[in-house]
């Protein structure tokens, strides 16, 4: 999937995807109030979310905290209980059929054809979309030029590895050009390097102007493709906003000092304490503490430290990580907190 | 409208390519009708009496019919698979007709019966088959098959998409469509049953589709039996594709 070929994985900029990206003023993705239950179990909760056209904005949750549903409603697979939910301008059930025509969605499952061939795959896509064969076709080898498969075109999906796959299931989402494309948890399994290169080609894919929605738990992804983040944790918006912007609301940065004598923890915690509103906290040989400003923090620190004599290992200072940020919003990490499937 | 017949065609070839690369499942429409007729043939033929015809005449439209109805496993199997691995949610989101996906679906049962059909046809008559019937009554025989498979196909679509996987929609399948083959007059003549089981030959449509395929390729006794199978037909579909289609709805939007 690369982004080194010469193929487009869009039409030109200048063709439809232009003149949608007004949608009338209204974002790519507008959604306000929306709550889905299932039974007794409200899935989503009253979720507002905004994307510009194309940015990217990511669901950031851990299992089971409603953004599968988020999607599928967005996608037009589930009708919301309440809210407005409008993607490209248009709304997710009264306009639905329409609205199909501009959303590609590549879900958590590779929804491929495994006994089809890859070609015939996104031959057949192409024609429900309604392609003629011919015309279909040449999207399909187009696609598969792009993500790297011309080799496997003719052979049977069910033949692909884990990365083939996802590119196939992502290449069929991309078939009719989608201004705004949904992804559930694309990275998810995938090895470090197939991760790598399906990043770039979904920076490729927003460079040209698709608005992209993913949802993800990896919160390296959220900080590296996404515009706006929003938190979500048991079917509600958390927090939202840029990547800065959610770190900072956890208290901006953090002292870390590393000691040589894991014994002087307490000496050094006690040394630095003042120079934090909060408590220091104490680990096996490190110390660490929020601080405001940068400004002479480490000197004093370090002045602190030697007057104490306490010998220093290494000392620096941390911007939050989305870790940090999913803690001190939510009261638990963000890793898969039970093995509960996602609802929807 | 256009756009559900050309989905529809779309989808039913996907379905049949299906085949095509899946030889093993090819299998299941080819050999095992073969199979069965010849182990009913030979292996139980010598021991039924059934007055009148000899057991090879007899057995071939019940085998066929049994092979009919069974002919829409695929689309159980195919409906189930299809649902598990997010193949629907996509073909949800496209701006394709939505009834297409069982409707290609059930349209692809119908070419994989007529496969089964040709290759049974075949065998049989080259075990010693013969047809004491009209050409426009062997065709009639044909039409009644396909009609009765594709109904049949709706009653394996609801099983597919009620099930929780492609195993479960397997036994219960058998466990459904074997009581009914067999408690009817597909195999035997049912005066050879005993009471109760005898009363419920009789009634079983399975014994009504039987005697009317006997009494268009063989000329025997029919009575109404050919509109009663018609009517039978009619009824599995009305009930079943209504049941089916709802049901996909509301599975696919779990």
């Amino acid at each position: 999937m690369t982004t080194t070929t010469e193929v487009p994985l869009t039409v030109s900029a200048t063709g439809s995807r232009a003149t949608l990206a007004a949608y009338g003023g209204e974002p790519a993705v507008s959604v306000s109030g929306l709550v889905k239950s299932f039974g007794e179990v409200r899935a989503l909760d009253g979720v507002d979310l905004e994307a510009a056209p194309g940015t990217v904005l990511a669901l950031l949750g851990p299992n089971g905290a409603g953004k599968t549903t988020a999607v599928r409603v967005l996608t037009t697979l589930l009708e919301p209980d309440a809210g407005t939910v409008r993607v490209t301008g248009l709304d997710v059930v009264g306009e639905a059929k329409e609205l199909r025509k501009r959303i590609g969605l590549a879900g958590q499952n590779t929804a491929i054809d495994e006994n089809l061939s890859g070609l015939k795959n996104l031959v057949m896509v192409g024609r429900l979309y309604g392609e003629r064969r011919a015309a279909a076709r040449r999207r399909g080898l187009e696609l598969l030029e792009a993500f790297d498969l011309m080799d496997a075109a003719n052979r049977p999906a069910k033949t692909y590895s884990g990365g083939m796959r996802r590119r196939l299931d992502l290449a069929a989402a991309l078939v009719a050009n989608p201004p705004v494309l949904f992804l559930d948890e694309p990275t998810t399994g995938l090895d470090p390097r197939s991760r790598l290169n399906l990043w770039e080609t979904i920076e490729t894919l927003v460079a040209d102007g698709t608005t992209v929605l993913l949802t993800t738990q990896y919160l390296d992804e959220a900080d590296r493709l996404a515009d706006t983040i929003a938190v979500i944790d048991q079917g509600r918006v958390i927090a939202d906003g840029t990547s800065d912007q959610l770190k900072d609301r956890c208290g901006g940065e953090r002292l870390e000092v590393l000691l040589a004598d894991g014994n002087e923890a307490q000496v050094a915690a006690g040394a630095l304490a003042t120079m934090s509103e909060e408590p220091p906290v104490t680990g096996e040989a490190t110390v660490s503490l929020a601080v405001r400003g940068r400004d002479r923090t480490i000197v004093e620190a370090v002045r602190r430290l030697d007057q104490a004599g306490v010998s220093v290992h290494d000392i620096g200072l941390r911007r939050p990580t989305l870790d940090d940020v999913f803690l001190s919003l939510t009261g638990h990490v963000a890793e898969a907190i039970d093995d509960q499937e996602e609802t929807a | 409208m256009r756009r559900l017949v050309t989905d529809t065609l779309v989808i039913a070839e996907r379905n049949l390519e299906r085949l095509r690369t899946a030889p093993d499942l090819l299998l299941a429409f080819t050999v095992q009708p073969v199979m069965f007729l010849l182990l009913f043939a030979f292996v139980f033929g010598g021991a039924i009496e059934t007055p009148g015809f000899s057991y090879v005449d007899f057995l071939i439209p019940g085998i066929i019919v049994q092979n009919i109805a069974f002919g829409g496993f695929v689309t159980a199997l195919g409906l189930n698979e299809d649902l598990s691995k997010g193949l629907i949610d996509r073909f949800r989101t496209l701006p394709m007709a939505r009834s297409a996906v069982l409707a290609g679906r059930t349209l692809a049962d119908v070419g994989t019966n007529l496969l089964s059909l040709l290759i049974l046809l075949t065998t049989a008559l080259i075990i010693g088959f013969s047809f004491d019937a009209s050409v426009a009554e062997i065709v009639a025989g044909i039409g009644l098959m396909v009609l009765f498979g594709y109904a049949f196909s709706w009653v394996f679509a609801l099983l597919g998409l009620l099930v929780s996987s492609p195993e479960a929609a397997n036994s219960l399948g058998f466990i459904a469509v074997f009581p009914l083959t067999f408690i009817s007059s597909a195999f035997v003549p049912v005066e050879s049953m005993p009471g109760p089981i005898q009363w419920f030959a009789e009634i079983n449509p399975f014994t009504i589709v039987v005697d009317a395929l006997r009494a268009l390729w063989l000329d025997a006794p029919a009575g109404n039996s050919v509109w009663a199978a018609v009517v039978w037909s009619l009824v599995i579909l009305a009930v079943f594709a209504p049941l089916a289609v709802r049901r996909y709805r509301r599975a696919a939007s779990r």
